[in-house]
Order: C-alpha cells, then structure tokens, then sequence
C-alpha cells in the first residue's frame, strides 16, 4: 500500500526497481492517471489507490542544458517527456551534451551510481529515432 | 482575493540596507535592522510604532524570531512565509489583511542577505532531492536554462532577445548610482560571456551580492498623516505553482498568469494603466516570461517584445529602471527591493531614472524555481 510509510516507501520502491534495472512510476487506480515523483498519496484527489508500474522507458526529450561545472567537462540535464504521460529530470548519454535536441527519441537505462548515489535512471537517444 | 480593499493600506517608507559587498562578519540581522531603521526615519515613524514583523531571509530560519530579538520589539502580528524571491508581496497581501481587520497598524517588511560575503552556496543550501540532485543541475540556473530553452524552441526566441534584457537592465543601472554594475555592457559582450548553463552565460544571470531592505505599510489614513506621497496598494495576487522545477506544468507558462490577473482585478486596472514595471530578472529569460504572462504582449512574443531596446531606457515600456536583479542588486531573495523602486517612481524619486506621470508601478516578484509568483501594484494618490 502506497500509504504503509513504516513497512516501505515511495522513494523506497522507486530505486529497488532502479536496482532490476527498472524505471518504476505510480498511476491512479481510479484513472489510470501517471504520477511522478514518486509519493504516498495522489496530488489532486489525495487518494492511496495508487498502483506501481515499470515503464518501458521510451520518452522524447522536453527540455535540455549543457551545465558547465567549473573544471569539469560539460554536462547534459534535460528533462524526459515519458510516453506514458509523466515528465521527469535526467541526463542524456552516449551523445556530445551540446548535441542533445528537444524532440529527440531517447530510451531509458539504469546507472550504476557508486558509493554515495544510488543506481538511476539515465537515457540514451534511440538508433535512427526523431 | 476577496476581502482586500484598493488602496486600504499604502507604503509609506521604503529603504535599502548598505548594498553589494558588506564588512566580514557582518550579519543578514544587521542589515535587516540597518534597513528598518532607515525606512522608519524615511516616513518618520518610530520602533515603538511597528506592530507588525514580516520577515523571510534564506540565512535566517525564523526570520520574525531573529529580527523583533535584534530591534527589542515584541510585534502583535508576525509572519514568516518563505516562498522564495517573492515571499515579500505575498507578506504585503498578509499585512493588508492584517491592517484591514485591526490586527496591526504598521507592519515592517524586511530582509537581508549577505550571500556574496559568505558564499552562495552556504547563504542557500540546496535540499536532497533524489529525483533532481543526482543530475547534478546547478540550481536555480539550470532550472531557468531549461526553461528559457523550451522557450526558444516554441516560439523562436533567441539568445539575442536574452541579451536585448540585460543591456536594458545594464542601461538602466548606470543611471542608478546604488547600482553595483557601473560599466555599459554591449549584446555582443553579453553574448561571448562564460557559459553556465546554456543557453544561460553569467550575463544572463543575476548578481550575487550582498543586500538587504524594509517597507514599512499602514493604513490608508493613516498613510495620509505622514510625510512622505504614499504608495497605496491597489491590487495584489499570489500563485504557488510547483516547487521543484521537474514539477513545473508548462515550461513556457509562469502563474504570473495567475497572480496578474488577481492583482489587476483587485486594482481594476489593466497593463495598459502601467507606467513602470518592476519584474523580478533572477535571469534574463524571466521579465520576458512576465511581461507575456502578465499581459504586456501575447504568450511567445516576450523576446520579440524587448528587442531592440524596447524595454531600455528612452524605449516604449519603463521596466527594471534600477538596473534590476542583472545590475543593480540581488541579494538571492530580490522581490523587496524589486518593491522599493515600484515605490520610488510612485513618489517620483527616482532622478534621472524617473518616469514622467508615474502614478502606476508594477512590482512582480519570483520564487524558487518560477515555483511562486506574486504581483502587487502600487499607485499614487491620483489613481485612488
């Protein structure tokens, strides 16, 4: 139950599927509605009827910067438009940062992380996808 | 918002704390209280007078707490909302109230920050957030980046239309002699600055410096009895959009367009009443957000609408005639001093930098990340 915060939590159930590999989003059972950030009840109607789903990952890119961390090489922080209607902060991979457009196909995969961070979603563009 | 009257309350002293880079050891208390006093000897009221306390500071966690123990008063109404760079026009909406029901007479609104002496990063902490952090985004630049971005892809606005608001701004500040920025800066400059956070270079950012300042407001009449023109509050609105940027509903789309119309409705006026626009530039994309969300231009014409130096000096609209957030100061929460020059071309005591016939000023503040926006609109007495 999305609402039982002794036994597990949202941000919980969240990275045990990032660490399957999976990026995990709720939906309203009411209206099939997706919610993201991930929470222990809905926004609006404040209901607990919420289900967890694995998303297939598959997204178009919103919004993009290239961050300049002082004496660090350039770095790409975009936001994902998800296809099953929820949006979420990332990072474009596997690309020059400065390369990354809006409206680029991209695909969900699960980083590593290290010591002090968890593994996360990151995203790839897809092969021949606009 | 229902309740508040036109005109019920007025400013009626205004001022800043020393600004742009404060002596070591200095605290945001300090300049709080160096700015009260400054403002109760601006209308000629005293300590003994103030029995209201609006505070909001970033190195200050209460803020109403910290400064009635610094200044020795003990205000019957108190409030510390901290929403960001606007929380002081949603604390001169909670004053007006306040003042309306009998709960207060004379309410101060201050703040201060000292984020350049002790570095930003510890002036304003950022909190965890898991779904963010990991990015690695500098916040709150990126934040703005990536909405300025979406901004240019939809509706074709372009670094250049970025740049056309920090040369107003830089012209503007150079006619302000509190202004920390004192060399002109051309769009070509502007263009070929550090890149931070594209499409954001340092130019289209605003300063990181130290500042602070209070309003003191009263009643209508009592605003009368004073010495100075009073600024009377005609209309005010507040909006809570999001609070982290992943949340914000449309990138393109501020709840300015929300606070605006609440403000305009309260001061039954329209953009075309304004005669001076104070709008909170934390980064170059913003005035041009306003100016469209508060009706100024259509949604997607802001850049087109400040280019060629349109809201410059000698242009068609007068906005940010300190030199704004971009070159005269901000101090990391900006919208009391954004207030303060609304209220100075009200009185008309801005000097060179005046704008004939100013009877209306806009003053609009920003919060977070575009998460919290609020508008109030201050007028002479002719507009009452």
């Amino acid at each position: 139950m999305a609402s039982d915060l002794k036994r597990q939590s949202p941000l919980g159930t969240y990275l045990e599927h990032c660490a399957k590999g999976e990026l995990a989003y709720q939906v309203r059972t009411d209206t099939g509605e997706p919610v993201f950030y991930p929470r222990a009840v809905a926004p609006g109607t404040g209901s607990t009827d919420l289900e967890w789903r694995v998303s297939k990952g598959l997204g178009t890119v919103y919004t993009t910067t290239v961050v300049h961390h002082r004496g660090e090489p350039p770095l790409n922080v975009a936001m994902i438009a998800l296809d099953e209607g929820f949006r979420m902060m990332s990072r474009v991979e596997g690309i020059d940062p400065a390369q990354v457009r809006i409206g680029m196909r991209v695909k969900v995969n699960i980083h590593p992380g290290d010591e002090k961070q968890p593994p996360y979603p990151v995203f790839t563009p897809v092969e021949g996808g606009v | 918002m229902s309740g508040l009257q036109r005109g019920s309350v007025a400013a009626v002293g205004a001022a800043e704390s020393d600004l742009g880079q404060v002596a070591p050891g200095t605290s945001p208390l300090d300049l709080m209280a160096q700015a009260t006093i400054r403002a109760l000897e601006d209308c000629g009221l005293a300590l003994k007078d103030v029995d209201g306390l609006f505070v909001a500071a970033t190195q200050v966690r209460m803020g109403p707490l910290a400064l009635a123990e610094y200044l020795g008063i003990k205000p019957k109404y108190f409030d510390g909302t901290q929403v960001g760079g606007s929380s002081f026009m949603s604390h001169v909406a909670h004053a007006q109230a306040a003042i309306q029901l009998g709960l207060c007479e004379v309410a101060v609104i201050a703040h201060g920050s000292t984020q350049r002496s002790v570095s930003r990063a510890l002036a304003s902490p950022r909190e965890y957030n898991p779904y963010e952090t990991p990015y690695r985004p500098i916040l709150p630049i990126s934040a703005y980046a990536m909405v300025a971005a979406r901004h240019m892809h939809q509706y074709g606005t372009t670094r250049e239309h970025l740049a056309e608001v920090a040369v107003a701004a830089r012209q503007w500040a150079l006619m302000n002699p509190k202004a920390w920025e004192k060399e002109p800066l051309t769009i070509e400059q502007a263009l070929g600055a550090r890149m931070v956070s594209d499409p954001f270079t340092v130019r289209d950012c605003c300063l990181v410096v130290d500042g602070g300042g209070a309003i003191v407001l009263t009643s209508a009449a009592r605003a009368r009895s004073l010495k100075n023109k009073p600024a009377y509050v005609l209309g005010v609105g507040t909006a809570l959009s999001h609070a982290s940027i992943s949340s914000m509903p449309d990138f393109t789309v501020t709840a300015a367009s929300e606070s605006g119309p609440k403000a305009f409705g309260m001061a039954k006026l329209k953009p075309s009443d304004v005669n001076m626009l104070s709008l909170y530039d934390a980064f170059t994309i913003t005035p041009i957000l306003f100016l469209e969300d508060l009706g100024f231009c259509p949604k997607g014409e802001g850049g087109r609408f400040v280019a060629n130096g349109n809201i410059a000096p000698g242009g068609k609209l007068a906005v940010n005639t300190s030199g704004g957030g971009l070159s005269y100061c901000h101090p990391g929460m900006y919208g009391l001093l954004v207030m303060i020059e609304a209220i100075r071309q009200v009185r008309g005591e801005c000097g060179e930098r005046q704008v004939d016939g100013c009877d209306v000023a806009l003053a609009h503040g920003n919060g977070g990340v575009l998460s919290s926006q609020c508008t109030v609109i201050f007028g002479s007495q002719a507009t009452l």
